[in-house]
Order: C-alpha cells, then sequence, then structure tokens
C-alpha cells in the first residue's frame, strides 16, 4: 500500500491517509478482503504517531471503507464500490443542492456557479 | 484490565526553591507521551519521583497499576537519562555482564542484535564512544532486558539528526506492542511532535496542558493582527496573546472557526514549538 504524506499540505495528515486509503479502495488497487497495515505499523512507516493513523482508520471503518477484526487487523470491507460510489453521488448532491440554494436566494447565476464547479473540479 | 502504564495523581514534591505542585497525568498503554517544559520546569523532577529515585511528599504515583515503591516493578522500566552512566572503562560486553546479573529479564541474543544494528564494537571502551555512540548503547541497554515501559529523560537531546531518526525508529518499533509505552521527555519539542500520542506542557513544576497531539497540532493556531483591529476581538476567542512592536499574535484554540469569523486575518498553523513558548512567556514579547 502506498501511501504519500505531506507535512506541507493544509490537510491534517489523518485526513491524508483516508483520502489515499479511500481512492486505493475506489480505483481497484486495494481489493475487498486484503489486509491494510496495521494501525502500528503503519505509523512506523510513515514516522508517525499511532493515535494519528488510529483516527484515519476510524474515520473509514465509520464511512464503511474498511474493517478491524480485534486481533487480526484491519481489511478492506467487502462492500461492493457501486454502493461507495453512489454514497459519495449522494453527498455531493446534497452539498451542490445547498449550492444552488445560496446562489438562487442570493441572485448568483447558473452561469456562475457551474463555472466556478469547473473550476474546482479541474483543479 | 489497567489501562494505564503510569498513573500519577496530585505528586507534590517541594524543594528549597522548587515546588512541584499537584501534577497530574497519565502514559495509556501502547502510547507514546511527550513531556515538555523549558529546562527546571519539573521534567526531571516528575521522573525521578516516578522512579522512586526520590521520595514525594504528597500524591500518588502507579506503574502497571501498582504502587512505584514495589521493588518488582522495576523490572520492566526502561530508563535512559540525558547522559551515559556507564564508567569509561567498561566495554559493551562488561556493561551485558553486569545488567544481565541486573535484570531477570535481560536478552542477551537482543542485546547483541540491536550492538549490531547501530554498529556499536563490542569489545571497545565505551570512554573512546563519541557522544552518539554512547547515547545508542544507553538506549539499548534500557531495552535489551524487554521492557514494557521506557521512560526517556531528555534521551535524544545532543544527538544528530541521523541518530535521532534511528532512535525514533527503534521507539515506534518499541510500541508495536500494544502493551508498551513510552514516556519521553525533552525540550526538542520536533521528535515529540513527530511520534507522540499525547503531550504535557509543565511549568514551574505545574502541568499546563494534558493534550493530544493531533488537536494541538490541527486546531491551534496562531492569529496576528495590528493593534487596532486586536481591540475588536473579544477576549474568549483567543487564549494567549503577545504584543510585539509591529502586530498582535494571538494563540486560538481552534483555527477554522477564527479563519470562518473572521475573514481578513492571518491564521498560521502552530507547532508544538509555537505553542510551548506562548505559554511559558504567555504576554511577555
Amino acid at each position: 500500500m502506498e501511501i504519500i504524506i505531506s507535512n506541507s499540505s493544509d490537510k491534517p495528515i489523518y485526513e491524508q491517509i483516508s483520502i489515499q486509503v479511500k481512492n486505493l479502495i475506489m480505483n481497484g488497487t486495494l481489493s475487498a478482503g486484503e489486509a491494510i497495515p496495521s494501525m502500528r505499523a503503519l505509523a512506523k512507516d510513515l514516522h508517525i504517531s499511532v493515535i494519528t493513523v488510529q483516527r484515519a482508520y476510524e474515520d473509514l471503518t465509520r464511512d464503511g471503507f474498511i474493517e478491524t477484526v480485534s486481533g487480526k487487523g484491519s481489511f478492506v470491507a467487502a462492500q461492493n464500490k457501486e454502493f461507495i460510489q453512489e454514497e459519495q453521488l449522494r453527498i455531493a448532491e446534497e452539498l451542490l443542492q445547498k449550492a444552488a440554494e445560496i446562489g438562487r436566494a442570493h441572485g448568483i447565476s447558473y452561469e456562475q456557479l457551474t463555472s466556478i464547479l469547473k473550476l474546482f473540479y479541474e483543479e | 484490565m489497567e489501562k494505564n502504564n503510569i498513573l500519577v495523581r496530585d505528586l507534590c514534591k517541594q524543594f528549597d526553591s522548587f515546588l512541584l505542585d499537584h501534577v497530574s497525568f497519565q502514559v495509556p498503554k501502547g502510547r507514546i507521551v511527550g513531556f515538555i517544559g523549558e529546562n527546571g520546569a519539573g521534567k526531571s523532577t516528575t521522573i525521578n519521583l516516578i522512579l522512586n529515585e526520590c521520595k514525594r511528599d504528597e500524591g500518588q504515583i502507579q506503574i502497571f497499576g501498582e504502587d512505584n515503591t514495589i521493588m518488582s516493578v522495576k523490572e520492566e522500566i526502561g530508563v535512559v537519562f540525558d547522559e551515559c552512566n556507564f564508567h569509561d572503562v567498561f566495554s559493551p560486553l562488561d556493561i551485558e555482564k553486569i545488567l544481565s546479573g541486573v535484570y531477570k529479564s535481560w536478552d542477551g541474543s537482543l542485546y547483541r542484535q540491536y550492538l549490531k544494528k547501530f554498529k556499536i564494537p563490542e569489545r571497545k571502551q565505551i570512554g573512546s564512544f563519541s557522544k552518539g555512540m554512547k547515547m545508542k548503547l544507553s538506549i539499548i541497554c534500557a531495552m535489551a532486558h524487554k521492557p514494557k515501559l521506557l521512560i526517556l529523560d531528555e534521551a535524544t537531546t545532543g544527538l544528530d539528526p541521523v541518530v535521532r531518526d534511528e532512535m525514533l525508529d527503534l521507539f515506534l518499533d518499541f510500541i508495536q506492542d500494544e502493551e508498551c509505552s513510552i514516556f519521553f521527555s525533552s525540550h526538542i519539542t520536533s521528535d515529540i511532535q513527530k511520534i507522540a500520542d499525547y503531550v504535557i506542557l509543565i511549568h514551574q513544576g505545574k502541568i499546563i496542558f494534558e493534550e493530544q497531539k493531533d488537536d494541538l497540532v490541527y486546531h491551534f493556531g496562531i492569529m496576528k493582527c495590528g493593534k487596532e483591529k486586536f481591540a475588536s476581538i473579544p477576549p474568549e476567542d483567543y487564549m494567549i496573546h503577545r504584543i510585539t512592536n509591529v502586530s498582535v499574535e494571538c494563540l486560538v484554540r481552534d483555527k477554522e472557526a477564527i479563519k470562518h469569523k473572521y475573514k481578513d486575518i492571518v491564521v498560521d498553523n502552530a507547532t508544538l514549538e509555537d505553542i510551548m513558548l506562548f505559554y511559558i512567556k504567555g504576554g511577555a514579547a
């Protein structure tokens, strides 16, 4: 499992870890049932504290990406990819809906909003 | 199940001109706890009290759930002080002869494995060692009886970055066993910022805070603004402020909230060192 941590990033390290593991699962590099490094081993490899990794793993578990079996370690959850994708789409929809509401209420044009979205997406 | 390897409650110790004042904290199993503070803040005193090297006036210290005055707890503690206290004429092999008689659980093959790994000559006199080699030897000696608790008093201070990094590796290796923990005092906050799970700041014999390191590093921030702007900020939005000739700097607990509330203000990330300086120097510029 490849994880690259940036110390100059604005994103906290636990978030960098959880995002990258999510990506690895979504793009199929990690498949369901595959073991991922233990929290302590990953902390050692990245030279960071155990609690930081623990927090990332807790987030991943909460979002259904991994499962931790005590005494055995952590594994990629056996959930199918479509479900995860759907879940993410639902979250994106919610946020976009909010943006549209703000736009309507305060006279921000549809064109303006889409160009902003385009800008962010291509970032 | 006891979940702490060290538990300190209301620990007091009075010296002529120094008072360790109701110090309380804990070192949970499987965690690395960094203990920071300036020279003379009480770090070494606290450690000596934990080790029962001097007698406490008041309070409670438990190691592995038992009172620290019980001799048997020492069997499972490894300690490293800031200096190598082995006599110059001994070689690492002589040290082994001595220590294997001290600790019941001394592991000779582990010891020699460590010596090899850190390239320490077995038969050379310690007097001819560099400071880094001496320190490495002290750390190895503290770990060769497979303790469950490692207490380090300024052990990485004075080491070069390469050796410090090797030591951090060794510490993270040690913590792979969830029963083990490390209590780690230093004024080099960068080492602690890297590997500690919790950070305790002591100042003038009092504990200033005991926090999760991630909370400190990711939530705390430094807000910078002009004096005029500063006057308009309610005091509950910052913890400590420092007025310099050109600006006002404030330590804030939740930098995202501040960024959200005041759009036109600079909020920087705070390192452990920044946070320590704010607490210790307080309002003084």
